[in-house]
This record gives structure tokens, sequence and C-alpha cells, in this order.
């Protein structure tokens, strides 16, 4: 572990920056990550799925923070539960609700969904039971201080050292792009 | 517990409690937060008021208490007296929760707002990305007591609010991120997205970042100033609820108690908006011209400040005291007011007696409480002024019409600022 980052934890851990009761907010959040989970697949109505999913985004968010992941979580929330769950809301409420509440729902693609949710309950218990061989045995728990400037550094590299993911950060972010251009020109018949 | 609440007085490095680490101390901060937060709610309620009143040459709220002084707390009573009504087509329990929504977003974001450099709940690192996600989830309470209503106006007022509040995000984000550009000019060349960090990286440089690259602050100010009326859902900004088209927009079909949690949470939301305008470009709890009139005897006079003000604001009151007509019906109102007065004035004086106490001593209980005293006044004092603009503008502008609104959020601002966030770059490329 690089010393600098040792000495940033061991300060930030003599400022009083331990975690507090952390198993009791670790498991009220999953609680509520995994029942609003289900909510969001077992309610018939979409408005009240996408608010389940506004739930389920924000428990998740609180486990990021608890991850010393500031950052993420901030994200999370920006992007996820403030952004793209509006625009959920907006189209789902153009949507005739009553009468799509009353149709008969039908959906051929269950048993490749419950396929992938076998195979990611196996990866979960593979992980839960050989955990300790297959991850190193201490996570590196950056302070919270600096997790916004490490992530940076990691993206665009720090003290004359190249970024190791800057191409693939720039590559992403162009990919976007297109896809916004492509979705302006194909609704928009005159520019 | 006496040990328990000293600790934290008693350091001698200010830190917030956040960062202390300590629960108690954090819990008394919300708690002092909330209660202030409700009371500007009400002052400003009052004071939009009159303020509008007297704009279009009207008195305004006179009967209740001298000069409808008690009239907020009448409103008050009367909301949650009043009858709460849900529409039988509503969806009751997405209708129930929606003012919720936008109260919590509304009031979390008071965690990080800097007051002073040890005067916030916590200093996230995160602190500008956090204040402004979680203000941004405002609107799904909007968003979603407009559909719960059941009800056409609602629906048009909740789409139009979530339209124009994801227009003037982005605009905003952008004017943000060249403030948060500016805190990197520095030796080691990193900026901060933390609130307090990032007033203290304007104390480091000397200079509020309005007036940082000349024109370029000002301008990434501008933009923010505009798109935070937007945000908030103000005139001339307020599309949601415009009352000439869309009834009451969103809350239509509110009443009583959870109406006045929507108000709530757009007032709260509107001090918000403004701390971050002030944390940003205003130099937060900083005083005016610190680099310019520095040293012991300026900091002096500008202390006197806060207990100057309290003695503007009783004799006030006394001069209303001393203009009340001399007839029975008015006693009881001329007691109350004098009241009013003497108490502001005990405040005052108060005040006085510890910037005075506190003037040459730098490490005295006194010292420190006129040091936090001098942050929270200058950082009250500059939102207070952004609220008086709301009022302002409200008076002052008419409503847009929806397409120039969306015409002036995606075609004039968000342009503007992507060159000015591109411009600052390149002006603080070449500085450093």
């Amino acid at each position: 572990m690089n010393p600098a980052l040792n000495s940033g934890l061991n300060s930030a851990v003599n400022a009083g920056m331990a975690p507090v009761a952390t198993p009791c907010f670790f498991y009220v959040l999953a609680g509520l990550a995994v029942v609003s989970g289900l909510l969001v697949i077992t309610r018939r109505n979409a408005v009240h799925s996408a608010l389940a999913l506004i739930v389920t985004l924000l428990a998740v968010t609180g486990l990021y923070l608890m991850l010393y992941a500031p950052f993420v979580a901030a994200v999370q929330i920006f992007v996820y539960a403030g952004g793209i769950m509006l625009l959920f809301l907006f189209v789902i409420m153009l949507v005739n609700i009553e009468r799509s509440s009353k149709d008969r729902q039908f959906n051929r693609m269950w048993p490749v969904g419950l396929a992938a949710a076998c195979a990611l309950l196996a990866l979960f218990v593979t992980a839960f039971v050989k955990g300790k061989a297959l991850f190193p045995d201490r996570m590196i728990s950056l302070p919270e201080s600096s997790n916004t400037q490490q992530i940076a550094g990691m993206l665009y590299g720090e003290a004359g050292r190249m970024g190791e993911y800057t191409f693939a950060f720039e590559i992403a972010s162009l990919l976007l792009l297109v896809a916004i251009l492509g979705a302006v020109i194909m609704t928009k018949k005159k520019i | 517990m006496p040990n328990f609440i000293m600790s934290y007085l008693n350091s001698k490095d200010a830190i917030t409690p956040g960062a202390a680490g300590s629960q108690f101390w954090a819990l008394v901060y919300v708690f002092i937060i909330f209660a202030g937060v409700s009371v500007a709610v009400m002052a400003m309620n009052w004071l939009e008021r009159k303020a509008l009143a007297h704009f279009q040459i009207r008195l305004g709220p006179m009967r209740v208490g001298p000069h409808g002084l008690l009239q907020p707390i009448a409103d008050a009573i009367k909301l949650m007296l009043k009858e709460d009504i849900i529409p039988a087509e509503a969806d009751q329990f997405v209708f129930w929760v929606a003012p919720l929504i936008g109260l919590l977003a509304a009031f979390t974001v008071y965690t990080v707002i800097p007051f002073g450099p040890s005067q916030a709940v916590s200093d996230m690192n995160i602190g500008i990305l956090f204040m402004l996600g979680v203000s941004s989830l405002g609107v799904l309470g909007i968003v979603v007591a407009g559909w719960a209503s059941n009800s056409h106006y609602p629906l048009i007022g909740a789409l139009r609010s979530s339209a124009q509040m994801v227009s003037y995000e982005v605009a905003m984000g952008l004017a943000v991120v060249s403030a948060i550009l500016m805190t990197s000019l520095n030796a080691t060349g990193t900026g901060t997205l933390s609130m307090i960090g990032i007033v203290q990286a304007q104390q480091q440089q000397g200079v509020w970042f309005i007036f940082k690259f000349f024109p370029l602050g000002l301008i990434a100010f501008g933009i923010f100033a505009i798109a935070m009326i937007a945000e908030t859902n103000r005139a001339p900004f307020d599309m949601a609820e415009a009352e000439s088209e869309l009834t009451a927009g969103y809350h239509t079909e509110y009443s009583g108690l959870r109406w006045s949690l929507f108000m709530l949470a757009e007032y709260a939301a509107m001090i918000a908006v403004s701390s971050i305008a002030v944390a940003l470009w205003l130099g937060g709890w900083m005083r005016p011209f610190p680099n310019l009139l520095h040293g012991p005897a300026w900091d002096f006079i500008f202390s006197l400040f806060p207990g100057l003000t309290f003695f503007g604001l009783a004799a006030i009151a006394v001069v209303g005291v001393v203009r009340m007509p001399a007839h029975s019906f008015f006693r009881i109102q001329r007691i109350g007011l004098a009241a009013f007065a003497a108490v502001l004035g005990f405040i005052a004086l108060l005040l006085l007696v510890i910037a005075v106490a506190g003037r040459s001593a730098d490490t005295s209980v006194a010292a420190r409480f006129r040091e936090g005293i001098d942050y929270v006044y200058w950082f009250v004092f500059k939102v207070a002024i952004f609220m008086y603009l709301f009022i302002w503008y409200r008076a002052t502008w008419p409503r847009y019409r929806f397409d120039q609104l969306m015409k002036i959020g995606w075609k004039v601002m968000l342009p503007i600022s992507l060159v000015v966030l591109i411009m600052t770059a390149i002006v603080g490329v070449l500085v450093s």
C-alpha cells in the first residue's frame, strides 16, 4: 500500500472519521435496496415501479458512501436518481396508465431472465464462499478527502504521469456524443 | 456530558462537527439550521407580500399584528387547520408522499452549506456535486405531485417544470464547473469540490470568483443567477405554476398542510441555491474588501455590522410604534411592536458587546464567538440580498412564454456557458 494513502487513512481515522454503526446502516440500506428492487418488478403501475427504482438507486448510493466512494455516490444521485429517472417519469407519465395496467401482462423473456438471475446468484455465492482466495485480503480504503482527486489522477494522470484510462474515458464520451447526435438527427426532419 | 459538550467548543483548530466526528454537535447544528431556515421562510413570506404590495402601491397585509407582522403565523395556523383533501381519482400514496420528496431534497442540501470555515454540519469532499445532485432531486417531488393529482393542469405543470429544470441544469452545471476550475489556480494545481474549500480558495487567491478573469467570472455568475431562478420555478420563469394558464400548476389539487410543505420546499430551495451562488462567486463568509481594508481596526469596524443591523431593525420598529395612530384600538399592537423593538435592541446590544469584548484577544471565547458571528452574518447578509432580488424580479418582469424559455436555455445560455468554460480553462492555463 502506498505510504501517502496509508498516512491519509491514519489521519482520517485519527480525526474521528471511522465509520459509525456500520452493520446497522449496511443492513438497513441493503434491505431497502432489495425490497424496493422487488417492488420495481412486481408493481403493475409503471410510475410506482419508477419510484421504487429511485429508492433502490438512493439506497445503493448510501452503500457507495459506506465504501468511501463519495464521488461515485454523488454521480449516482446526479445522473441516475436525478437525471435518468426524471426522464423515465417524464415518458411514463405520458402513457395512459389506466389502460396499460388493465392489459394482460405478457413476457416471453422470463426463462432468459431466470437464467441470468441464477448465473448472478451463483457468482455472488462463489464470491461469498471463496472470497478470501479471489480478492486481495485487505481493501485499500482511500481517505474520504482524496477520493475525487484519486479518480481524477487515474483518468487524466497526475504529476507528469500519463493517465491509465484517459483514452478509454475519452472514447466513451465520444460514443455518447455520437449517440446524442444520432438521436437528434433521427427525430428532427429538418435541422 | 459537560465534557462531551465542551470538547468541541474548546478545540483549538476550528473544524466542522462532521470532520470532528461529533454526532452531538452535528445534531445541534442540524436543529439550528432547520429552525433558522423555517424562521427565514416565514420572514421571507411576510417580506415578499409586503414588498410586492409596495411595488404595486398597495399596503399588503396590515391586519394581523402591526404591519401584518404576525401574518405568516396566522397563515400557518390556517393551513394546518384546513381540511386536507385528496382527490378521489388521485393516486393516494404518491399524492401523499410527493411534497415530502421536495422538502427532503431542499433541506438535505443544508448539510454542506458553509456558513463559516467551521460553521457547517459537514465539509464533504464532494460538497458542490452533492448540493447540485440532491437539489435536482427536488424536481421529482414536483413531477410526481403533478402526475398523482390525476388532473390536466397539474400534469402539464409537472411536465413543464421537469423540462425546464433539466434544460437549465445543463447551463447551471457548466457555470459551476468554470468556478471550480478557478479553485485549481494554486501552487499544487489541485482544485476542490468542497464548499468550504471553494471559499478558502477565494480567500487564498485574494479575490472573489465573480471578479476573477474579469468578464469571465461575472458572466459565469450571471448564467448561474439566471439558471437558479428557473431551477426554483420563480417568476419570471414560473411556468410550472403559471396561474393565468394552469390555475396553480403542479399543486392545483393540493390544500392545507401539504400545500404549505410545497411552499416551504420552494423557499428552502431558493435559500439553498442562493447559498451556492454566494459560496462559489461572492466569497462565502468573507466580509467585503478583506484584502484592501485589512488590519485589526478594519476587522473591528466590520464586526460592528451585525449589531448595527439589528439596531437599524429596532429603530424601524420604534418608528412604527411612534407613528401608530393614538387610538385605544391600537393599544395592544403598540405594546407588541414596542416589545419586538426591545427584543431586537437587546440582540443588537448583545452583538455589540461581543464585538467589543472579542476585538483584540485571538484565543478567548468572546473572540471565537465574534468570529463565528461575523462569518454567519456576512454569509446570511449576501444570501438575503439574493432573496430580495427574487422578490424584485417577481415584481418587475413579466412571465416568459414556454418556448421562449426553452430557446433561451438551450440556444443562448448553454453556448455562452460553454464558451466561458473553455475561456476560463485557457486563461487559467496561461496564467499558471
